[in-house]
């Protein structure tokens, strides 16, 4: 018995580990991406963002940054098996991240109004709108990471799986929020 | 405390699934041979695909063959199949020829090479050789299988499109992929490769996932990574390449369809199709070579670095031997893992490329030679002086080794940028990478097909029709890709369509006739083995239980399989996987399941990796039962 709870154990390690690789190909994959950049723009000196980027970048990167931390509150709580707390937080970080998804068509907007259109004869500002896309549907991806948690919690599953379920969640959301500071400090650097 | 009491009803529940037999809990046809989530149906599954897919490979190289040996000959039968509009008047067209081309690339190198290689043997060696139940995610496996089947599907259905398949080279390279006025192929077809190879690289790196998670996280007791053989190390790497390199292509994919569908100009500039300029200004096509070949050459290392492990499992199985310098095959893997991803300007020298950067990059490539060169001379060392026996798969390991030289040679040369200036876009790179990576790869492949047969499909293959098959593939190889080299050193351009425009290629023509049937032959051989394949499924002889008499896990699992794979515990490991012919021991294999304990006599003293007292043991037994390897002075 004890030999196959440690084996159940392993199994739910393994999978979680699945996450950090999941995390390491999707960096790979902006990695990619603002290279791409770095190439594209060096390239000519016509080429470059040459637009101030909008406030708004700024709005989201405040929203992400408290949503990590609901995001790990709630891990907290899962762990110390306070549930209604846990619930909480989870829904709070959602509510969070549909928050930063408002103030990112935002920003698109105020690009837009800047002049600094997708279809562009320079394809750095076309860059801003692949970066955050990017980032956006894998803030989707994230939202339903924490559902799947907030439905554990509601439904309560064993605790083993709740945390499991929480940890995963809480560590894709966190990587979320780095990859979007990475993505806007890069901005900002190119500007 | 509820929750868990609950958890072990969980675990107890996941007993009676794994421990017992699985005759109790129902499986339908759909569970069992459809949405299986059992690693070993899956790999039949990835197997299978990956056999169809190289059939449909293999009769479009043999289609574009016919139109290159006898471009000014009319062939009446390809008309009735291919329909007026690709082979009108019995003669391929060019936009189609260039559709084939390019299919039969992207199909050999993704669905075959990668996916029927990688995902077969992966899936079903690294629970089996490792000791673990099944992947660290059995469900996102399935996921993973069937993301790949929706992908060949959709590479098949763009051949029934009003416009043609991709025609623009497997490497896609923009503007021509990317306008659909440019090539017709480069319309329809060309927005279903693109959605293809995007499910296709979720699926490869789904199962990369899950690879490593398993590797890493599943080993069996006892089993530490230097005890793991090296096809599990292979895949292990590969799948690592896989991980890092295959997002960049998903990046360098998701820009070209906003080039291709949205009017950005990532990729475009300064473009006129027929008269008219388009508005598409400021792209840079040379940035989609570099974000491709990021992951183009890393695949063709995820392609050879699987062939190479299950070779050299193989090769020290029927040399009985020891593979010769087992750490020295783990660090090169590791090098060639490493190197593989600052090479890839190799492809790009006559881009315009800065020299120094060109030099840098030549620098890296020729390095990467030392690596391979390592392991192939241990192939040699292993197989010199060995007990040799010549079943087909040891027939193919051999044939990887001879392809993986003679193709290799020829990359050096075309790894110097001034050399390439002359040879880039030639035969002689078609030559270099189908013998090097092509067939290196499926003899890899094959070799592991014929090996592991039993273990798939629990009885073995017919091994005459094995030797036919080998034989006919290995020479037929070699008389279609070595006339090659010549055609490129005298600067014959891939891809053309019929040689009879150029005055200088067309004393080549004789040449293309001689490939083209020896290409013809090579095919017909390839029914031996579908004829063996199948027929064995069903007729073959029943396996025993370690046909080939092999150390390794997976031949103590039971010949049948079973949901979990061991009945009861899972048995744990005690040795490196390579004990063939130790001497002192009765049998010339010693299976990683049997402890020193047993083997009294045939154990060494750096066996016990530093233990004193199991030293102590060992010197005590040696003393009283065999004075002769008594060494005190080794305490």
């Amino acid at each position: 018995m004890e030999n196959l709870q440690i084996e159940d154990r392993l199994n739910l390690k393994a999978k979680k580990f699945l996450m950090w690789l999941f995390i390491i190909a999707s960096f790979m994959m902006f990695a990619a991406l603002t290279s791409g950049f770095i190439v594209y723009t060096e390239g000519n000196a016509e080429r470059g963002i040459k637009v101030l980027l909008p406030k708004a970048f700024m709005v989201s990167s405040v929203i992400i940054i408290i949503s990590s931390i609901t995001a790990h509150m709630a891990y907290l709580a899962a762990r110390g098996l306070q549930f209604s707390k846990q619930k909480l937080y989870i829904t709070l970080t959602i509510i969070l991240g549909i928050a930063f998804f408002y103030s990112q068509f935002t920003a698109w907007q105020a690009l837009y109004d800047s002049g600094a259109y997708f279809v562009n004869y320079n394809a750095s500002q076309s860059f801003i709108y692949v970066f955050s896309g990017a980032h956006l549907l894998h803030v989707i991806v994230g939202i339903f990471f924490l559902i799947y948690a907030l439905i554990g919690a509601v439904r309560t599953i064993p605790q083993v799986r709740n945390v499991f379920r929480m940890e995963v969640a809480s560590i894709f959301w966190h990587f979320l929020d780095i990859l979007w500071i990475y993505l806007y400090v890069f901005l900002l650097l190119n500007q | 405390m509820a929750s868990t009491a609950i958890h072990d009803a969980v675990v107890s529940h996941q007993h009676d699934d794994h421990g017992h037999d699985h005759g109790h809990h129902k499986e339908t046809f759909i569970t069992k041979y459809i949405f299986s989530q059992d690693h070993k149906m899956i790999a039949k599954q990835f197997l299978i695909t990956g056999i169809a897919m190289a059939v449909v490979a293999m009769i479009l190289s043999i289609l574009f063959r016919l139109q290159l040996a006898w471009p000014d000959e009319s062939f009446p039968l390809l008309e009735t199949f291919l329909g007026e509009k690709w082979a009108e008047g019995g003669r391929i067209k060019p936009d189609f020829y260039l559709a084939i081309v390019t299919i039969h690339g992207t199909m050999m190198v993704f669905f075959v090479l990668t996916a029927g290689l990688s995902g077969t043997f992966s899936n079903l060696l690294i629970p089996l050789q490792l000791g673990a139940r099944d992947m660290a995610s059995p469900f996102l496996n399935m996921i993973s299988y069937w993301l790949f089947f929706l992908s060949c599907v959709i590479m098949m259905g763009s051949f029934f499109v009003e416009s043609g398949p991709a025609s623009s080279g497997w490497t896609v390279y923009p503007p021509l992929s990317a306008l659909p006025k440019a090539i017709s192929g480069s319309g329809t077809g060309m927005t279903l490769w693109l959605i293809s190879m995007v499910l296709f690289v979720a699926s490869a790196l789904i199962g990369a996932l899950n690879y490593i998670s398993t590797i890493l996280n599943m080993r069996t007791k006892g089993m530490d990574m230097w005890k793991m053989p090296l096809t599990i190390w292979a895949f292990f790497l590969t799948a690592i390449v896989g991980v890092l390199s295959f997002p960049v292509l998903v990046s360098a994919v998701v820009l070209l369809i906003f080039d291709r569908s949205f009017g950005t100009s990532f990729y475009l500039s300064d473009i006129v199709v027929a008269g008219q300029v388009l508005p598409n200004q400021g792209g840079s096509p040379v940035l989609w070579q570099h974000l491709f070949w990021f992951l183009g050459h890393p695949e063709v290392y995820i392609v050879i670095m699987p062939a190479l492990g299950i070779t050299s499992e193989v090769i020290a199985t029927n040399s009985r031997k020891p593979i010769f310098g087992y750490h020295a095959m783990v660090y090169s893997l590791i090098g060639i893992t490493v190197l593989s991803f600052i090479v890839w300007g190799h492809h790009m020298f006559v881009t315009g490329m800065n020299p120094f950067l060109g030099g840098v990059f030549m620098i890296t490539t020729l390095i990467i030679a030392v690596p391979s060169a390592v392991k192939t001379f241990n192939y040699l060392a292993t197989i010199w002086r060995g007990n040799l026996r010549f079943t087909p798969a040891m027939l193919f390991a051999i044939g990887l080794v001879s392809f993986f030289i003679s193709g290799g040679l020829t990359g050096i040369f075309l790894g110097n940028a001034a050399l390439d200036i002359n040879l880039h876009d030639t035969y002689f790179v078609v030559a270099h990478f189908h013998l090097v990576m092509g067939c290196a790869a499926i003899f890899g492949m094959l070799c592991g097909v014929y090996h592991w047969y039993p273990k798939l499909f629990g009885r073995m293959m017919d091994e005459r029709l094995g030797y036919l098959h080998f034989w006919a593939t290995f020479i037929g190889a070699y008389l279609v890709f070595f006339p090659m080299h010549f055609m490129g050193i005298d600067g014959v351009p891939r891809r053309y369509y019929a040689f009879t425009e150029f005055a200088f290629m067309q004393e080549w023509l004789t040449v293309n006739v001689f490939i083209t049937w020896a290409a013809i032959i090579s095919a017909i051989a390839q029914i031996a083995f579908l004829w063996n394949f199948f027929y064995s499924i069903y007729y073959g002889k029943k396996s025993p239980q370690n046909p080939w008499e092999s150390n390794t896990l997976e031949w103590t699992a039971p010949v049948e399989h079973l949901h979990g794979n061991w009945p009861g515990e899972i048995p744990s490991v005690h040795r490196w996987p390579y004990d063939y012919s130790k001497p002192g021991h009765h049998t010339d294999f010693i299976p990683q399941t049997t402890p020193f304990s047993e083997t009294m006599s045939s154990n060494l003293i750096h066996d016990f990796e530093g233990n004193p007292e199991a030293e102590h043991i060992q010197q005590q037994w040696d003393k009283e039962h065999a004075p002769e390897r008594y060494t005190p002075e080794q305490v």
